[in-house]
């Protein structure tokens, strides 16, 4: 799985870092997403598909790479 | 408008059955399942769009063809004092991008998740010493509201933008006239400008002498003057304190009358707390009439068609009732996955407090538990007020003893 974060469109409300906090952080000065691993491991896929649901704002994408 | 008025559904906040104060109201249920996307009259012969779908209220909110700015014409109001609300001084909940998101970002990093975890020692020590205060001299009655859940995320607030905690009477009952869907466009205007002028007032001290609160900083800042962040801090002040304190009491009382619930609930750890608390949010959604937005272009909503100009008012309560996003048991289940609730909202006005006030419920709730064993209501059930007459829902006062 490779993830990827559009920080002009996130609103900075951090369900993602509630739902997925080893793979988003937010940002020490302006509070939007920081994505920490662009490829997340298997055992964390779940959660990231469902911060990337959650996203009010369309932030976050997924794209499912083969084999996991 | 070309089409005519509808003969549905005539009241619009539609009223809750007496039976179960909990549930939304009948009108809003029906109406998903029988016309998701259905028309409503307002109060004012107007008419908008009611959607009840939880899919349909996320594709609206994220929709940006959908204006959350009220100052356009046609934008649909649920009350003459909403509309006063609506049209006077507005804060960027009731703008649109960029001018939401320029506002917006100057305040995402005060409300990000790692600085309200930050918060959670100090929420902790204020809800204990809440608590201490209560229980003090041997007291086995109080009511939860003044006591617990109104002063705790008042304090909270007040500590984050810099206003002073002693003021809060006055803030306090300013803010339950705008609240009230009852009150006149004069009421509501003149508690406005009065909350308007004591904050730009504050702002405006603040710039001599700085504080650490938000205020502050966007005084030095420098891109806004006294009257805009006064705009600022009003949005920032009631919403940060009415929503909590209500989630909070009205979440006491849905746990007092689910005893399997509350039980399960004491028996667990953070993690069954937290969860929980997205249950909590989702089954009582007291955000209850839901947020509007208009139409700025023709749009299709699953089939339905919305022209420009149009106004569209997203049940939230609804949708979070809706049996597609959340199967399973009808009622609260705190072993439910909820976290797809829309009690925040969704799309780029999602609730900016949003962190904070997760933590303040966890500790609030946790604490109560914890400490009061034997918590119960003082008062029948039937006695409890609720507060269907406010667009925040709640009670109007929450009698218990321990
Ligand atoms: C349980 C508590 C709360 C609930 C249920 C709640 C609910 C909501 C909802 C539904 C919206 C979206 C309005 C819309 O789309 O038109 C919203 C926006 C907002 N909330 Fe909350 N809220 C809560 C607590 C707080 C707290 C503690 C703050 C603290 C500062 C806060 C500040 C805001 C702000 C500033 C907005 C406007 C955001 C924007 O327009 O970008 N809220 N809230
Ligand atoms: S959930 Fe979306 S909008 Fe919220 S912080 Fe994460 S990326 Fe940004």
């Amino acid at each position: 799985m490779r993830v990827a974060v559009d920080r002009e469109k996130c609103c900075g409300a951090g369900l993602c870092v509630l739902t997925a906090g080893g793979v988003f952080d937010q940002g020490e000065e302006d509070g939007l997403v920081v994505l920490l691993v662009a490829e997340p491991p298997a055992a964390e896929a779940e959660d990231v598909r469902e911060a990337a649901q959650g996203c009010p704002c369309g932030a976050i994408t997924v794209e499912e790479t083969a084999g996991q | 408008m070309a089409v005519p008025a509808p003969q549905t559904l005539t009241e619009v906040p539609a009223p809750r059955r007496s039976g179960c104060p909990f549930d939304p109201a009948p009108a809003y249920e029906q109406a998903r399942r029988a016309e998701p996307v259905s028309r409503i009259r307002l109060w004012d012969g107007t008419w908008c769009w009611l959607v009840t779908r939880h899919q349909d209220v996320r594709t609206v909110l994220r929709d940006q063809r959908f204006s959350a700015d009220s100052s356009r014409p046609g934008f649909p109001f649920l009350s003459p004092g909403r509309r006063v609300l609506g049209t006077g001084r507005t804060s960027f909940i009731r703008q649109d991008d960029p001018e939401h998101a320029r506002l917006r970002r100057m305040l995402t990093a005060d409300f990000m998740v790692r600085r309200t975890e930050e918060l959670r020692p100090r929420i902790q020590e204020l809800a204990d010493a809440l608590l201490d205060t209560m229980t003090a001299h041997g007291r086995r009655e109080a009511d939860l509201v003044p006591e617990f859940a109104l002063p705790l995320p008042s304090v909270v607030i007040c500590l984050l933008l810099g206003v002073p905690y002693a003021d809060h009477g006055f803030f306090q009952r300013l803010s339950s006239v705008m609240l009230r869907t009852a009150s006149s466009p004069a009421e509501i205007s003149a508690a406005q400008d009065e909350l308007q002028a004591y904050l730009a007032d504050l702002a405006g001290r603040r710039r001599g002498q700085p504080d650490e609160g938000i205020l502050s900083r966007l005084a030095a800042e420098g891109e806004l003057d006294d009257e805009e962040i006064a705009s600022v801090g009003r949005l920032l002040l009631i919403a940060g304190h009415e929503t909590t304190a209500n989630m909070t009491a009205l979440s006491v009382l849905a746990l007092l009358r689910h005893p399997d619930q509350l039980a399960r609930l004491r028996a667990g750890g953070p993690q069954e707390h937290k969860a929980a608390v997205e249950e909590l949010l989702r089954y009582l959604t007291i955000v209850q009439d839901g947020v509007v937005r208009l139409a700025t272009e023709d749009v299709s909503l699953g089939g339905t068609a919305i022209a420009a100009g149009e106004g569209v008012l997203c049940m939230l309560s609804s949708a979070n009732r809706d049996e597609a996003a959340f199967p399973g048991e009808a009622g609260l289940d705190l072993g439910r996955d909820a976290r797809r609730h829309l009690a925040f909202g969704f799309g780029v006005h999602q609730c900016l407090g949003q962190a904070l006030a997760r933590v303040e419920l966890q500790v609030a709730l946790g604490t109560l538990l914890s400490r009061l064993p034997e918590l119960r209501l003082a008062v029948p059930f039937e006695e409890i007020r609720f507060r269907g007459d406010m667009l925040v829902y709640g009670v109007h006062a929450l009698p218990v003893t321990w």
